[in-house]
């Protein structure tokens, strides 16, 4: 599988993971993995629940024992470690702050375990750069979830941790003190250098957050990359759905100039680059071609001919429209996609796109991509397995 | 009319606190009578009002060691069972390990068995194995019949507890034992505490079972059971009443405390 | 990656053992069991044993006792002792049932009508549990004493006219009477109704009653399909905790009854600690605790509750 290779090469410091699975009776949460996190990088696994990603990160911190293969930190073997001989510390979901000691304690609790008995001063500057100075000998409710959150960071990183594990951190909090925390914990992330390996099902969060995001699904990572090459480039229906959203129309394969193959589509061509096609190709063969809505342009069919020469292009028929501000999101009912979504700009609207109207879409065949034909199509969309949850929630 | 609809409203609230007051009323008896200054022996008739008894709460031979020897069974009873209750309660929430059937069911028996049975059952052992009957027999038998209400106490609690509070602790380099000391007790504490009052309640104020397996001993219950028939003492009811108010005070004040601790953090 | 690493992985120099650390707990649960299990197992279940044995034996407490098999004895204690056997269950089941219709409008009213006053008539319910049963028990002899002002006003509203006709009472006394015994073991084992009930009251979510009501329900119908289906388990536990000590007990036949309330407690008692009937007395408490697990049973599966400890 993919090994991420990122050019910070200090492997002194990097979290490896080599072939490890975790079976439960004969339940596979994670099939053979073999994974490396660079020292020093923010990494993201990303997934709906159940697909293995809080399993791995139990795995690294010692909560979990792999059922195969190792793990790394630098060069130590750390498998057979047991969590409190790990130099690893974790940020559980909903925080796991100790009810029955205050703010300093809790963040004092790693240090004093460890046989350290001058902690005021550490302690202090690590509520400082939490901005949590003031609450120290308040007891973990009587805080906002948000500085519960911040709490749980300091308690873990004051242990100048090799890797730093944050499990779905900011699930409990609301969208706007999400937003915020994500950039607080990047910052701080920047101030210590330490590595961070996130686990979230929030897409957005991974991608606002991580150098890279690892997509798992169902016990294996599907993609793994920086996060404009997954969204630009998705290699499975998968990240393709996942990961924002995706057009997908079934193509056939016609034929093959230079570094473009030439696909048809419900009696159309379109052109997608050879170097942007994940999928094997041969003539007669079938790909997935996949499009992003907001790269696609919206043109009245009475205005086709204005259309530039080599876009990919499609006909349709505006079954709805929704304005949400800043973008007006249509779908467009297609011969050769039947829900076919495309985000437009509210710059200059053009009147005349209301449900009913015949419409050309069309856009830059650099912007096209193309996947396996063998996947589900669904896969990775709201309501397919595994996705439910986070759907209802 | 207004006055049937206003019952039909209140009909809960009226019903409850005459169940509340069927609950009390034998308390009020009991305070009551405890400054009455019978004619008999038996203090069962209201005659004058008298405050001898209060002056003289162990003024009836035996009286006082009897509760003596009620509260020393009781102490020895709750520590013992609460040490017992609390390691099986945890070993039921927090491990995985065979005949757990069989370990709850030997759990849940003695709460559903009527005292008398096992206190029948236990005299045979103790008449089999030729035991002296007395303080040991008794203390014995009662940690026996406590442990159960210590190991449900316990176990709700420990139940309640996120698991990833010990999780954390490890993370945080504490070894099994730094954490069973430093979180899993505290966090358990309240659930623990609450197993041993009622231990120590339950212990206090049994007489079956100690009927059974006291021989010649006399504990506090066996005492007021025995005045029963030769004769009814006043200073039972001085002592009575001293427990409930004790009782009251306690939880209140442990109430406002509570509270106010309360009040300064917020 | 599709094949397992079944192969040693690249060990460093500092690698430790493959030793997962988590095997070595693997007997923690067994030490922490133990000794209360040990207790349990040596107190509790090996008196059981003893006692079924002594049940089966003959002889005289001179010649000592020899296990003869002898099974009679079960059935001349039946044939004998059968009036206190019904009687038992009979006093039992009327004492939890006035329990579950007195102790339900309390427990109600703790969990959704006393606002403030909760915690108050919480430690009301409780505090009484420090004033020795038995002392209290001997105060009911104060309330119903003849010719007192309860006894009297029962009188004038010739409420024991029926109670006599009944056989709950005889004449104008309430002392020494069914009635008076029923009536005792009802207020000792109330808190115990009480308790549960409140628990499993306290549980339900106060926005149900609002949405029954605005799917049309009359609050007696709220309290027909919602409340009270929901505070089951609370009716079941707390009927279980009544019946159980209530059916064995016989301080109340003692302290307020008379030798024709007599009940099965009675007489193992009196077998056990005055006649010195080994045999017999171990037969009928075997025979109640057969009674009254036979009937636990049959009762938590009609009522599909398993899970009560």
């Amino acid at each position: 599988m993919t090994t991420v290779t990122t050019n910070k090469t200090d492997h002194g410091g990097d979290v490896r993971l080599s072939g490890i699975s975790k079976t439960y009776g004969s339940f596979t949460a994670v099939h053979p993995l073999d994974l490396t996190v660079p020292h020093g990088s923010f990494f993201a696994l990303l997934g709906a629940s159940g697909c293995g990603k809080t399993t791995t990160l139990r795995m690294i911190a010692g909560l979990e024992e792999p059922s195969s293969g190792s793990v790394f930190l630098g060069d130590q073997e750390v498998t057979s470690l047991p969590p409190y001989k790990r130099p690893v510390n974790t940020v559980f979901q909903s925080y796991a702050l100790f009810p029955h000691l205050d703010i300093f304690e809790n963040v004092a609790f790693g240090l004093r375990r460890r046989g350290i008995k001058s902690v005021k001063k550490q302690v202090e500057e690590m509520l400082d750069l939490v901005q949590l100075g003031e609450q120290s000998r308040k007891k973990p409710h009587q805080l906002s979830g948000g500085q519960q959150q911040r709490v749980a960071v300091a308690r873990a990183l004051i242990n100048t941790p090799r890797v730093l594990l944050l499990d779905e951190p900011l699930g409990a909090l609301d969208l706007k003190l999400r937003r915020q925390m994500q950039l607080e914990l990047k910052r701080i992330q920047t101030e210590v250098g330490i590595t961070f390996i996130h686990v979230t099902h929030d897409q957005e969060e991974a991608m606002t957050m991580a150098d890279t995001v690892a997509v798992m699904n169902a016990g294996r990572v599907e993609q793994l990359g920086s996060p404009t090459d997954l969204y630009e480039n998705p290699h499975t229906t998968f990240v393709a759905n996942f990961l924002g959203t995706s057009n997908l129309i079934e193509a056939e394969v016609d034929t093959k100039t230079g570094d473009d193959i030439v696909l048809k589509a419900g009696g159309g061509k379109l052109v997608l680059p050879e170097a942007r096609c994940s999928a094997p190709t041969t003539t007669g063969g079938k790909v997935l071609v996949g499009v992003r809505p907001e790269k696609i342009s919206l043109t009245h069919a009475d205005d086709a001919g204005e259309i530039p020469e080599g876009r990919n292009r499609i006909t349709g028929k505006i079954a709805s429209g929704s304005f949400i501000g800043v973008s007006t999101q249509y779908v467009i009912d297609s011969a050769v996609c039947p829900e076919f979504e495309v985000y437009v700009q509210n710059v200059d609207r053009d009147t005349r796109l209301v449900p009913g109207a015949d419409v050309v879409l069309h856009w830059s065949p650099a912007h096209t991509f193309g996947l396996d034909a063998a996947q589900s199509l669904l896969a990775g969309t709201p309501g397919s397995a595994g996705i439910q949850e986070e759907a209802a929630a | 009319m207004p006055f049937v609809n206003w019952l039909k409203r209140h009909f809960v609230v009226i019903a409850g606190l005459l169940t509340l007051g069927y609950l009390l009323l034998p308390n009020v008896i009991v305070t009551v009578f405890s400054f009455n200054k019978p004619k008999g022996r038996f203090n069962y008739e209201w005659q004058q009002f008298s405050t001898d008894a209060w002056k003289d709460p162990c003024g009836v031979s035996d009286l006082c060691g009897s509760l003596s020897i009620s509260l020393q069974i009781a102490v020895w009873a709750t520590l013992g069972a609460t040490a017992l209750g609390t390691a099986i309660a945890f070993a039921l929430v927090r491990y995985r390990f065979r005949a757990r059937g069989a370990v709850n069911s030997l759990i849940f028996l003695p709460m559903a068995m009527p005292e008398v049975v096992m206190a029948a059952s236990l005299l045979t052992l103790f008449l089999n194995l030729g035991a002296q009957l007395g303080f040991w027999t008794i203390l014995i038998a009662h940690i026996m019949f406590c442990m159960s209400f210590v190991v449900v106490a316990v176990k709700a609690r420990v139940m309640s507890m996120d698991p990833r509070l010990e999780q954390a602790a490890q993370d945080l380099y504490a070894g099994p034992f730094q954490t069973f000391v430093r979180v899993t007790l505290p966090i358990a504490a309240p659930g623990i505490a609450a197993g041993a009052l009622l231990a120590f309640a339950l212990s206090f104020d049994d007489f079956i079972i100690t009927n059974f397996t006291a021989g010649s001993t006399v504990t506090f219950p066996m005492f007021v059971w025995g005045s029963a028939q030769r004769g009814t003492p006043v200073q039972i009811n001085v002592i009575g009443t001293a427990m409930f108010l004790v009782a009251v005070l306690f939880v209140l004040t442990s109430m406002v405390i509570g509270n106010r601790r309360k009040k300064q953090k917020a | 990656m599709s094949t397992l690493t079944e192969a040693p992985p690249p060990l460093s120099p500092t690698a430790p053992e493959k030793k997962p650390p988590r095997k070595r707990g693997r007997f923690v649960p067994y030490w922490l069991l133990l000794p209360g299990i040990l207790w349990l197992l040596v107190f509790f279940a090996l008196p059981m044993i003893y006692q079924a044995s002594t049940s089966v034996q003959t002889g005289s407490l001179e010649e000592g006792y020899k296990v003869t098999w002898h099974f009679a004895t079960y059935w001349d204690a039946l044939s004998e002792y059968w009036p206190q056997f019904l009687r038992s269950v009979a006093y039992a089941a009327s004492a939890t049932l006035l329990c579950l219709l007195l102790g339900y409008p309390l427990a109600y009213l703790i969990a959704f009508r006393a606002g403030r006053w909760r915690n108050l008539i919480m430690i009301l319910v409780i505090a009484p549990f420090f004033t020795s049963f038995l002392i209290r028990t001997l105060a009911w002899k104060t309330i119903l004493a003849d010719g007192g002002p309860v006894v009297g006003a029962l009188n004038t509203l010739h409420v024991l006219d029926v109670t006599s006709w009944l056989g709950w009472t005889s004449g104008d006394r309430v002392l020494a009477t069914p009635l008076a015994v029923v009536c005792g073991l009802t207020y000792n084992f109330l808190p115990f109704m009480v308790l549960p009930l409140y628990s499993s009251l306290e549980r339900i979510d106060g926005r149900l009653h609002e949405a029954a009501g605005d799917l049309y329900a009359k609050p007696s119908t709220v309290f027909r399909k919602v409340t009270f289906p929901l505070s089951m388990p609370g009716v079941v536990s707390g009927t279980l905790l009544t019946f159980i000590p209530a059916a064995g007990d016989y301080v109340n036949a003692d302290l307020l009854g008379s030798t024709d309330t007599r009940m099965v407690g009675n007489v193992i008692q009196s077998q056990f600690l005055r006649i010195l009937d080994y045999p017999t007395a171990a037969a009928l408490s075997f025979i109640l605790m057969a009674a009254i697990l036979v009937m636990v049973t049959v009762y938590i599966r009609k009522s599909g509750t398993e899970d009560l400890v």
